[in-house]
This record gives structure tokens, sequence and C-alpha cells, in this order.
């Protein structure tokens, strides 16, 4: 018997006040897979990795389940308990703490100092700059550090899956390409799985294993990236190249 | 300049003529806005002269309340609703007024009403000018703060001069009633609340009007978004002090108006507790709107007098029945804060557009 | 120069005081944005029932107990009642909610004891130039603000507490349990405000007798800038000493427009407090 996928979102919907913003949108995600989800803007990205990490409420009849446990309804910071971390669009690094305090707070769910100390050790391990900047404050980092420091606060948590939302904003490409070299070494290392939200479509889908488009909350198109790259339509209509 | 005048006038003359076609709901919109605010204020004057007649003069004497806190709330309204600054001192102002209305009638006792009441609005002006202006830059909490201590420190000036200013127990003085010549037609506690009334009205014709047109335009700006109105060349600073100046004026006249009525002016009146329960009025009433001033005003006199009749009512000591009322009041204040965060006028809004099927 | 010391030594008794309410206060704005008008309604009624205990046990030590669990308890009911369902509103709901609360409790405060003044005890002896009493009030402070820092700095807890106020959203990502962290909150300015009651009732107890005090420890809190903890503090020493020579040379009734003075002059050139980091804002 084959295992559960790892994410499996099921007719989710959501509305601001009176705005639908999601429309019965259905989404698997299988272990270890890297999944991306492009759109134009406004077309629900970012409302759905925040639908799905317990920042938005979703509308009666969805449902979300991760490695089988349905957990539609639970809030944001019961999540990181199931293994879902959820890095915001710019970040969320919180300026007035310091790198230090910004990379503890990931992992202080967990109990245990040692276990905690030994894996923000890890983290400085894969990201040399913010060893330097230990004990400065976040907000002194430059934007590409600020975005290394969001991931590595995420992964102290030791998620099974991560929702990264445009993590190349406003970044050289020099670092996104950093970055999904990171994620694609994480994948093999420890079976991360990854929902990759990106504006720059042709970038993700040459990372990714497969993706979702979306446009005015609902989906137009899914498939492999192979598939998604090969469809020249498609890719005019939604994704503007 | 001149064509976005006429920009201006020509929506208002089409206006006015499609408002004309609607009957007399139309005919009154059609009239230039100082002209209505004078007949509405006419009406106001007439429906309180018929309320203190068939009325005793207790009654008479809480209408006259009603009145001057009004224009207290009214002078609030300005300053917290139209331009939002926090402000906690409107106390301070009607203590001025008070104070300079007891101090002209004790020491230039030939002078008129109205050049007392005059002398009233130009003392809290002055004073507002030079608050408005130390704290034009302050924002919300720090604000707050400051004008704070102002509602407390400055009532206690009173105590430092005991000699010019009473003390504690304040100056005393008389005014004289009803005229001679209407001593018969009306009381004088009747004759007091029209005063009030009359001077109130004339007050708030002023802030109507006033709030109507450029500088009310500008305050709100200054109170939606501070930095895009500077952006936008409007003179943030000056704004601000205008507002601070108009505010303290009516304050300090609401003051006068109670030393009239009153015939006192005591430091005790003008507590914390005072600034306080002026500035939950307004937000009780409704923030941005002069009506909210009005739902306001009447809470203030009557949500207390009916803490006390519940407390007499119920047939409880003293103790009790002397705080009853401000318990009273502060459970109200938050139980409407949490069911109807816009206020009386808020509330009484959406009702309106929900009759009229908007 | 002997007045000019004792001026000082009382100055900075008081001063513990106002950084004590002015901590408070702080504490709470910085987690929920809010200025707690009812925090002196809070700490009177925490005191009254320290009053209370220490007439019917004869200990004041266990009634000051008393007062900072209470302190506590009510600080905790307060924001989980009557602050969350407001929160996301305007600031003013939640301010005005806060002043109905004032004028309720003090109220209160009336019906059940009076209006009149009771004899309240000093924790120690109030005799003397720095008398033990002033002592043990500017010791109380300094330990708990030293207390409040190794929280914020080294403990999970605090950090928690430090980035729920920061930026609600990215600690809920974290897994912090932002509502209980802003509880949390309350309950430890409540309990802070509680002391600075206790230090401040004597010699009479009264349902007014915290109001000065109210005015100065805001005046402290803003003055410090209302971002930084130690910053009241630092407002708080400073404004004692400031007032008491006030009070000293020109007269105690204008000690309230002297804080206005100091808090209008001091913020006229830094308008967000002494120890705010200014954050100039992106237009």
């Amino acid at each position: 018997m084959t295992e559960p996928p790892i994410l499996r979102i099921e007719n989710l919907s959501t509305r601001y006040g009176a705005v639908r913003a999601l429309r019965s949108v259905n989404m698997t995600v299988r272990r270890g897979e890297i999944c991306a989800v492009l759109g134009a803007n406004g077309a629900g990205k970012t409302t759905l990795l925040r639908t799905v990490s317990g920042l938005q409420p979703p509308d009666p009849g969805s449902r979300v389940l991760v490695d089988g446990t349905d957990v539609t309804r639970l809030p944001a910071e019961a999540m990181v308990r199931h293994g879902v971390a959820h890095v915001p669009e710019g970040g969320g690094v919180i300026a007035e703490l310091t790198v230090e305090e910004n990379m503890r707070l990931g992992g202080l769910w967990r109990a245990g100092r040692r276990e905690r100390g030994a894996k923000a050790a890890e983290m400085f391990e894969l990201f040399p700059p913010l060893a330097e900047r230990r004990t400065r404050h976040a907000g002194t980092l430059s934007g590409g550090e600020r975005q290394m420091l969001a991931i590595g606060r995420a992964l102290m948590a030791r998620p099974r899956v991560l929702l990264l939302d445009e993590p190349s904003l406003g970044l050289a490409p020099l670092i996104t390409r950093r970055i999904m070299r990171l994620l694609q070494d994480l994948r093999a290392g420890t079976g991360l799985t990854v929902v990759l939200v990106e504006q720059n479509a042709a970038g993700a889908l040459s990372v990714t294993d497969h993706g979702l488009v979306l446009s005015q909350g609902a989906v137009v198109a899914s498939g492999s990236s192979g598939e998604l790259l090969a469809d020249d339509r498609m890719r005019h209509a939604y994704l503007g190249f | 300049m001149a064509s976005s005048l006429r920009r201006k006038q020509a929506p208002a003359a089409a206006t006015a003529r499609a408002s004309a076609r609607r009957g007399p709901a139309g005919l009154w919109n059609s009239l230039p806005v100082l002209p209505r605010h004078l007949l509405a204020a006419l009406a106001a004057l007439a429906l309180v002269a018929v309320l203190t007649s068939v009325t005793d003069g207790l009654t008479a004497l809480r209408v006259a309340n009603v009145g001057y806190y009004l224009l207290a709330v009214a002078g609030l309204q300005l300053l917290v609703g139209f331009s939002g600054q926090i402000s906690l001192g409107n106390g301070a102002f009607m203590f001025i007024g008070a104070y300079t209305t007891a101090l002209m009638v004790l020491y230039t006792p030939m002078a008129p009403l109205a050049v007392v009441m005059l002398a009233a609005v130009a003392a809290g002006c002055l004073a507002g000018m030079l608050v408005g202006a130390a704290t034009a830059r302050l924002h919300g909490p720090y604000l707050a703060g400051a004008t704070l201590a102002l509602a407390v420190g400055l009532p206690a000036v009173a105590l430092r001069f005991p000699d010019l200013l009473g003390g504690s127990n304040g100056l005393f003085f008389s005014l004289r009633g009803a005229p001679p010549a209407l001593s018969g037609l009306v009381s004088d506690s009747q004759w007091k609340a029209l005063v009030v009334w009359f001077v109130v009205l004339l007050a708030l014709v002023v802030l109507a009007t006033t709030s109507r047109g450029r500088l009310g335009r500008r305050m709100r700006a200054i109170r939606d978004d501070e930095a895009a109105a500077a952006t936008a060349g409007i003179p943030v600073g000056r704004t601000k002090v205008v507002a601070f100046v108009i505010s303290a004026g009516c304050g300090s006249l609401a003051g006068a108006c109670q030393a009239y009525l009153l015939g006192t002016a005591t430091p005790s009146s003008f507590t914390l507790a005072l600034s306080l329960s002026l500035l939950a009025a307004l937000v009780l009433g409704g923030l941005g709107s002069l009506w909210g001033a009005l739902w306001g005003a009447l809470a203030l006199v009557y949500l207390e007098l009916a803490g006390e009749e519940l407390a007499h009512a119920m047939g409880l000591g003293s103790n009790v029945a002397n705080n009853a009322p401000v318990v009273f009041f502060g459970v109200i204040l938050i139980v409407i804060v949490m069911a109807w965060p816009l206020g009386v006028q808020g509330a009484l809004s959406r009702l309106g557009r929900s009759l009229r099927g908007r | 120069m002997n007045h000019f010391i004792d001026l000082t030594l009382n100055g900075i008794a008081n001063g513990a005081i106002y950084a004590a309410l002015g901590l408070s206060l702080v504490i709470i704005y910085q987690a929920t944005r809010v200025v707690n008008f009812a925090q002196p309604a809070l700490a009177l009624i925490a005191v009254y029932l320290a009053y209370a205990v220490y007439l019917a046990t004869g200990s004041y030590w266990t009634g000051f107990a008393v007062a900072l669990a209470s302190g506590t308890l009510m600080g905790v009911l307060a924001e989980r009642l009557l602050i969350r369902p407001v929160h996301g509103r305007s600031p003013l709901s939640a301010i005005i909610v806060t002043l109905g609360l004032l004028l309720a409790l003090q109220g209160a405060a009336g019906m059940v004891w009076g209006n009149g003044d009771y004899s309240f005890p000093y924790p120690m002896d109030f005799r003397g130039r720095f008398s033990p009493a002033g002592a043990f009030g500017l010791g109380a402070v300094a330990v708990v603000t030293l207390l409040l820092f190794a929280l914020y700095r080294f403990t999970p807890l605090g950090l928690r507490m430090r980035a729920a106020a920061l930026h609600p959203e990215s600690a809920r990502l974290s897994g912090v349990r932002v509502g209980l962290m802003l509880t949390a909150g309350w309950g430890i300015a409540s309990a802070i405000g509680a002391l600075a009651g206790m230090l401040a009732a004597p010699p009479f107890l009264s349902p007014n007798a915290l109001d000065a005090v109210f005015v100065y420890g805001i005046a402290a809190a803003v003055l410090g800038g209302l971002e930084s903890p130690f910053g009241a503090v630092a407002g708080g020493l400073l404004l004692g000493v400031g007032l008491s020579y006030v009070s000293g040379y020109a007269g105690p009734e204008l000690t309230t427009l002297a804080a206005l003075a100091i808090l209008v002059v001091v913020l006229s050139v830094r308008p967000d407090g002494l120890f705010t980091r200014p954050v100039a804002r992106k237009v």
C-alpha cells in the first residue's frame, strides 16, 4: 500500500469578507516533492499558503490533511507541531530581535535546551553569513540574509512540509539560485517536502517536480513541471511567458 | 486656483438644482450651509423654550446641563473625531472658562454677560493655542499623556494661589436672573437655561459651519493619514493648532456656562474624572459627527441620574448610592463600546440606512 | 545643601513608585498597544483587598502577597474578558473600555469601603532621611526590573512574550500561543501595578489615593518612550527627582504642572520618548 501523500488539500475555499479568494482548490503533494504554486498577482497563491498554515480560516467543506491527519481548523500556532512550517512573504523576520533570538524562536516549541542548541548550530553552519551576525538585530540584515534567516528559523522546527512564499522577492538571481539549491539539498538529505509560491514561474518550474497554476482563486492547470513548461497556451494565458 | 474654485462651485450648483427638484428635503439641502445651520439652531432654541416652559425648574437646570456638556463634547469632537488628536485635557479648558467668568464677575461687576463670555472664550483660545503649539508634534498615547497632565495639573493652580483663586473652596459669585422686564413670563431657571442654550447653539453653528468647510476637510485629511496630508500640501502643524484653539474655546465657553449656572468655580468640579468622562461620552455618542456630541451629553447627564435613581429605588446605603452613578456610567460605557463600536450615532446611522432600504 | 539631599533622596523614593507604575503601563502597551487607564483602579482594588486581609490577620506581608496575587488575577481577567473582544477595532475602543473599567472600579471601591480615608501602614519604618520604607520601595522596584530583564532576555517564555508583542503573526508561525502571552503580559504588568499601589497608598487609602501617582506613572512611561520598559524606569526616577525639587523649591501644588512642563520639553525634542529608537516612516 502506498503511503498517504504528505499534504492533501481538498475543496479548499476561503473568502476575505465578501470576496472569494480561493475556490475549491485541490492539491496533492507527495513526500520529498518540491511543488510550485504559480499564477498572476492576486490569483490566490499567498492565500493558499495562509489558509493551509492556519492564518486564514477556511470555508466549511474544506479539508487539509498532513500525513493523514486532519488539520483543517487548527490555529496557526498548532501547525508547527504537525510538521508544517510557513515562511511568509518577506520572511516575517522580527527586526527588533537579534539573529540568534529569531533562530531560537523557531525551535522553541520543542522541549529540550540542548536539542535546540544543537539545531541552531546546524543552521548557522548552513548559513555562514548569519553566524557572523548572530548578535546583531535582524533589522540590520540585508534582504538576502533576512530571507536566509527566515528559512533557517522555519527549519529549526524540523518541519516535514515547508511552505515558502516568494522567497526570491527582491533578491538578486545569485542568491535565489543558492536558495533553490539549498532546498534541493534538503530534500535529498532529509526528505523535506516544499511548496513554493513564485511569481517567477520559469525559474520555479526549473527546480520543482510539479506545479499548480491558480487564477482568481481556482486551479486552472496542474501537472509535472515538464508538462506545464511545454503547455504554451497555458503559459501565455496565466504565467506571462 | 480660480479654475478649481469654479469646478467646486459647479457640482454644488448642480446638486442644489437636483435637490430642489426633490421637494421640501431638497429645498432644505439647497440652502447654503450657514443659513441652514442658523435656522436649525433657531428651531432648537424654540424647542428648548417650549420644553422649559412645561417642566419644572430642576428639569430646566438639567436641560441647561445637557447644553454646556454638549458644547464641551462637541469641541472635543473637533479635536478627537475630526482631526484625530486624542486629548484628555478638556476639563482644563472648562476650568479656564469657569474661573475667567468668576474673576470677571467679581472684579468687573459692571461688565455685561456677553463680554464675560467672550473673555472666557478668548482665554480658552489663548490656552488652546499654547497647548496646541506645544503638543503639535505628539501623537496617540504621547499626546494623551501630555493632555492628561494638563487636566490634572491646571486645576491645582487654584490651590497654589488661594488669595486670588479661592483655594480649594473656589470662588462664589451671584449673577442676575431674568431681566425685570420678563420676570413675570419667565422663571429664573428657565431664563438661565435659555441663555446657556443660546450661547451653546451659537457656538455649535460656528463649529458645524467650520467643519463643513475647508478647515474641516483639512482636519479629516490629517486624521486619516497625516503623512499623506503633508505631502498634499496641507499645513499640518497649523491646522492641528487651529483645531486645538477652537476646541479649547468651546470647552472654555462650556465652563463659563457652568459657572454662570452654578454661581461658583471650584477646583473639585474639574477633576480627572471630568476629562475622562467627556472623552468617554464622545466615544459613546459616536465619533465623527456632531450629533454624537448630543448623545454623549445626554448620556453624561442622564446616565448618572439614572444611576442615582436606581440606587435610591433599591434603598441602598449612602456609600453605595453616592458611587452608584459612576459605576453605572463605567459599566454602560464598557457594554456600549463592546456592542456598538461606532457609538450611538453609528448605530443610528446604520438603522437609518437599513430603514431607507440602502 | 541638606535640603537638596533630602529632596533628592525623597525624589528617588517617589520615583521608584512612578517607575513601577510606568513599567506596568509599558509592558501592557508593548503587548497589546493599549494604554491601560484602568491600571490604577486594578491596583486600588488589590490594595483594598490587602488592607482587608491586613485587618483580619494583623500581618502586613500577608496582605502584600494578597495584593500581588489579586493584582495578577485581575489583570488576567481584564485582558481576557474585556480587552481581547475589542482587539483589532479602533484604538479608541480599547481606551474607552479601560476608562469605563477605571470609573467602575473606583466607584466600586467607594461602594464597598466608602469614600473616606483609611490609615494604611508602611512596609517598614518611614521616618528618617532615606527611610527603610523608601529603601524598600527602591529595592523592590530594582529587583522587579532585574527579574523582568532576566525573564525577557534569558528565558524561552520571555522570548515568546517579546515575539508575541513585536510581531504576532511570525510568533504564531513559530508555534507561540500569542493570546496566552498577551494575557501573561497583562498579569505580570498588573502585579507590578499592585506593587506600585502598595508603595503609594500610605499614609491614607481612599478611592482617589492613586490618582496623582497614576498621572506621574503615565508621564514616566511616556517620557521613557512607550517601547522600552527600562525607559519607563529611568523616566520614573528622573521624574521623581525633578518633581521633588519643584515641590521643595516652588510649592507642592505645582508638581503636576511641572510634570506637564517636563513632558512637553522632553517630547518636543524627542517626540517618541527618550529611549525609543527612531523609526523612519516609509511614505
